[in-house]
């Protein structure tokens, strides 16, 4: 029997139960609101967040390899556009495009046109150095950990401040294969 | 690897019956070689204790997996025999088996390794093991009070997995 062929991100999306998007925003604003007045310094949050994420992506990748069937990438491009056409279309419900290749091709961003934690967001003078969606790149971080690559995830472009999209520069630090993890003589 | 002449030398087991299970054991490694899961339908002969046994399976497929994609007369590239690789990379093997019974086994590009013992008459399970790593994500990694790289106990992981695996072959 043929193996089968890995799905496309729209046919995931398709078929996974959803929620209400005001429900998944709210919920994410009140996560981030409750961070802010628990640890009032706006890095410490920024930290927190990416930590949440993380704690997100060393689960979500299981989930993504489940149910989409991508086979192992070849390079770091082939990951790239499965995070940005595929995993993100199945969970957040948008697609996101890889630009910004770097020389070696191990750095890339990832920019989103539309992202739904943010509808009915503004920052306000307190809070400007906050990163309100830092909860991604933990999670970007998280998933592509568990699959063998350590990777820098930061955010180049937030529309939040002030600028025209949401960019996401992922870069790969580098790729640690499994060692057999019992010793000889045990 | 099949064994040839196995109906003279060593005749085949018997069937299971209608109400027994095709499937004798099931193991569910991380990429860390911790045994997330080990669980026994039929099983008349154990030889270790269950720490040596799981050791001796992670080591076994971790071998395996090393020999055949070194083994692969379709892949160009080759490294020295024992350089770890990165799971999914290269070709993966998918069962052997033997005149009493057939060993299984799925590892996702996450380095989860889930393997089934079964009758050897069972067909390619390749399929049902990417059910059972389904069901994995579904009841073991979206569980909040779960931590990653600690063994499952899970009930109703348990019986989910018995139900189904009761279906198969």
């Amino acid at each position: 029997m043929p193996p089968a062929a890995p799905r496309s991100g729209d046919a995931i999306f398709a078929n996974v139960e959803r929620v209400n998007a005001e429900l998944f925003t709210l919920t994410y604003g009140a996560i981030v609101r409750q961070l802010l007045t628990d640890l009032e310094e706006v890095e410490e949050v920024n930290k927190q967040l990416d930590q949440m994420g993380y704690n997100i992506g060393i689960r979500l990748i299981d989930e993504f390899l489940a149910k989409s069937n991508v086979s192992r990438c070849v390079d770091f491009k082939e990951t790239a556009e499965a995070i940005a056409k595929v995993g993100f279309k199945m969970f957040l419900g948008v697609t996101a495009s890889v630009t910004n290749w770097d020389a070696d091709g191990t750095s890339c961003s990832l920019v989103l046109e539309d992202n739904p934690l943010v509808d009915f967001v503004e920052l306000p003078d307190t809070c400007q150095g906050l990163y309100y969606c830092n909860i991604l790149s933990g999670v970007v971080r998280g998933a592509l950990e568990m699959v063998s690559m350590k990777t820098e995830v930061t955010w180049i472009r937030d529309m939040l401040r002030g600028d025209d999209a949401y960019e996401l520069q992922v870069k790969l630090l580098k790729q640690v294969p499994e060692e057999y993890p019992y010793k000889d003589d045990e | 690897m099949q064994f040839f002449g196995g109906s003279e030398i060593s005749p085949l087991p018997p069937l299971p019956t209608a109400s027994g299970n095709n499937a004798h054991m099931m193991y569910v490694f991380n990429r860390n070689g911790v045994c997330l899961l080990y669980r026994e339908w039929n099983r008349p002969l154990r030889t270790l204790n269950a720490q040596q046994d799981h050791k001796l399976m992670f080591g076994l497929l971790f071998s395996l997996k090393s020999l055949t994609a070194k083994m692969d007369p379709t892949n160009a590239e080759k490294g020295n025999l024992g350089v770890p690789q990165l799971p999914g990379q290269g070709c993966s093997f998918h069962s052997f088996r033997t005149n009493t019974y057939k060993l299984s086994f799925m590892e996702s590009s996450s380095g989860i390794k889930i393997i089934l013992v079964t009758h050897p008459g069972t067909g390619d399970l390749l399929e049902s093991l990417k059910y059972i790593y389904n069901l994995y994500v579904e009841y073991v990694v979206k569980n909040p009070l779960y931590s990653p790289g600690t063994p499952i106990r899970s009930e109703l992981f348990d019986k989910t997995l018995d139900q189904y695996v009761r279906g198969l072959g």
